[in-house]
């Protein structure tokens, strides 16, 4: 902070340059603005934030809710409570009806929305960090570094990614299965391998966002309010964080809206095939994957897959309306 | 030249591949032989991993590896010792590309037809529902659309066989779960292009001349829109052909995606090594096909 205001009265020097960086700067608030305008015009892209708003707080507010009520309301809708009422179909008791151990399906779904939206969130947290970080240190310094970092990143675009993560999971999870820390706090290890998996994720879905960022810094690089501060004597470092990386917030937000369905996608896909979270926790897709194995031609158990696939449908869905309507309103192209 | 070189760039590329799959996997405790259904003596444990090489350090393992690969011998497989790892791939592969190949028709029939259609009508209800089902079904992974289609048109109307691939009534139910995500991608690829190209000034000009819309949605518009579509086939046939190993299971189909999952969780080295390689070859070799494709489409488009 206080470089800078020692640096502004020698700002005389090169008075169009700062004249340009305050219109710059100015433009970029109208910019959002404007942004958030059009945003709010797109219905479908509204819709679905205020349905992931609800949500989120219905798997904030259940858990509270059977907390604070007890009884046998709480007994029945506990997500981990056997029951004999096995197979029910959805009813006023269970509204998504009841499992093979006769546990309440709409609990299920709800907690199991806390590990998959959980790992939506982390895994795009971990996506965000690697991929903008790596695109703009590619696309502000530029030459080798930049020749370097891309080709590093074209070269895990053509590696079949699916096997790798099935690969480092059961790698990593075996690893920790013969660590000193199983023995020593299963409890503790046991979270351990979900973050893995969390991280695990967003290691692996960064790519676009960094190719994305670095086209974006390459244009911004050359502007006016750009040049004024590197020749005010801004460090690199500085100027990407202050300048630059504020300055593509609207390409990563939307990109961020569109990474977090695919890593919600990718970690139930894993978990449906054994390989993501370990039972009693549940996710959507070990729900799903339950609900598979239930299938026999004698009994069609269907609430066992509408319901849980419905939800995860249904947010993926939000998630993209949302991801889409942010791109519209913010103009940004894809390439 | 421009294919050479990328022709070029593969080889590294997959040398690359195979050794971080090669390392990985024997990253992992446990080896291929300490699973078997009664616990082995050390002795025997100890002659089978002499046996294999096991006992070598891993670049030396690497450059036998590689060396039986110039051959073109993937190897025995470590968990079904009878089976070498080309009979695998000699047995799964043609099932694996004909679901593949048959879903990606599908995907392609379907989704310009649907693109098509939604950007002909522009604006109207066909344009919101077409749209609306196109976002759809990009949301609906497989795992959850084979389930449903084996619920309703296996089980309860009975239309169609639950699982297994014997006659084409049985390829349907898969064909369209692998295929109905690709096919709402296709469409939404297709109607983003159709909209651009009305906008260019060739379709303007066209039409000033009095083209018929029809004529100019067909000749005109659609050739342009269908380059993003072309560009993204690579890339689907790939995925396509390595990701459907959902399908397969669920429907339990012989293919080579069950070997997948089961070789890394049995540490079956070979095995995994050699289907990361095959399918590391079809992604960068159908992305070279998709290129070279593009050229012959597109005469503006030159590679440098």
């Amino acid at each position: 902070m206080n470089d800078e205001k020692v640096d502004s009265s020698k700002l005389i020097v090169d008075g169009t340059a700062v004249g340009e960086a305050a219109v710059d700067s100015q433009l970029s608030t109208i910019n959002s603005q404007l942004a958030w305008q059009r945003f709010k015009k797109n219905r479908p892209a509204v819709l679905s934030a205020w349905f992931l708003v609800a949500l989120l707080l219905a798997i904030v507010a259940w858990p509270l809710l059977l907390k604070t009520t007890g009884g046998s309301f709480a007994h029945i809708h506990n997500p981990n409570q056997l029951s004999d009422a096995q197979f029910l179909p959805p009813g006023a008791q269970h509204w998504f009806g009841t499992d093979v151990h006769g546990r309440d399906v709409f609990s299920r779904v709800l907690f199991g929305a806390q590990v998959s939206l959980l790992v939506g969130v982390v895994g795009t947290l971990v996506s965000l960090v690697i991929g903008v970080l790596w695109g703009a240190v590619a696309g502000y310094a530029g030459g080798r570094v930049d020749g370097f970092l891309m080709r590093t990143v074209d070269v895990l675009y053509s590696l079949p990614s699916i096997i790798f993560v099935i690969v480092l999971i059961t790698t990593l999870g075996e690893l920790l299965k013969h660590s000193h820390l199983v023995a020593n706090s299963p409890a503790l290890a046991k979270q351990i391998r979900v973050m893995l998996l969390f991280v695990g994720l967003g290691a692996i879905s960064w790519l676009t966002m960094a190719r994305i960022v670095r086209g974006q810094v390459l244009t911004l690089r050359t502007r006016a309010f750009v040049e004024a501060s590197r020749v005010l004597g801004a460090r690199p470092w500085r100027i990407l964080a202050r300048h630059i990386i504020p300055n593509i917030f609207g390409v990563v937000i939307t990109y961020l809206a569109l990474t977090m369905p695919a890593i919600i996608l990718y970690e139930s896909f894993l978990s449906f095939l054994g390989l993501g979270v370990e039972p009693p926790m549940a996710s959507w897709g070990t729900l799903i994957a339950e609900g598979v194995g239930q299938i026999n031609p004698i009994r069609v158990y269907w609430w066992l897959i509408v319901f849980p696939g419905g939800v995860l449908v249904t947010t993926l869905l939000a998630l993209n309306f949302l991801g889409d309507g942010l791109r519209d309103a913010w103009d940004v192209k894809s390439k | 030249m421009y294919f050479l070189k990328r022709l070029a760039f593969a080889v590294p590329l997959l040398l690359v591949i195979s050794a971080l799959a090669f390392v990985l996997v024997r990253l992992a405790p446990g080896g291929p032989f300490d699973r078997d259904r009664a616990p082995a003596s050390p002795e025997i444990e100890n002659n089978l991993k002499t046996k294999y090489h096991l006992d070598e350090p891993v670049w030396k393992q690497y450059g036998r590896y590689l060396g039986d690969l110039a051959h073109g011998d993937f190897g025995v497989s470590l968990k079904y010792r009878n089976h070498n790892v080309n009979d695998i791939i000699a047995q799964g592969l043609p099932v694996s590309m004909s679901l593949g190949v048959l879903a990606f028709g599908f995907a392609m029939a379907g989704g310009l037809t649907v693109g098509f259609i939604t950007a002909a009508r522009r604006g109207r209800w066909a344009d919101y529902t077409g749209s609306f089902l196109a976002m759809l079904v990009v949301c609906v992974p497989g795992f959850v659309l084979a389930p449903l289609l084996i619920l309703i048109f296996a089980v309860k109307l009975q239309w169609l066989p639950v699982a297994l691939w014997d006659s084409p009534w049985h390829m349907i139910l898969p064909v369209i779960a692998l295929g109905l995500y690709f096919a709402g991608k296709v469409a939404r690829l297709t109607r983003e292009g159709m909209l651009n190209a009305m906008q260019s000034e060739f379709v303007t000009a066209a039409r000033a001349k009095g083209l018929a819309e029809n004529k100019l949605l067909f000749k005109h518009a659609f050739r342009i829109a269908v380059l993003p579509v072309v560009s993204y086939s690579g890339p689907m046939l790939a995925d396509l052909l390595t990701g459907s190993f959902i399908v397969e299971n669920i429907f339990q189909i012989p293919g080579i995606g069950v070997f997948l999952v089961n070789s890394s969780l049995n540490r079956d080295y070979t095995v995994v090594v050699g289907l990361a390689l095959l399918y590391a070859v079809l992604l960068v070799g159908l992305n070279l096909v998709v290129d070279f494709a593009y050229t012959l489409l597109d005469p503006r488009v030159k590679y440098e």
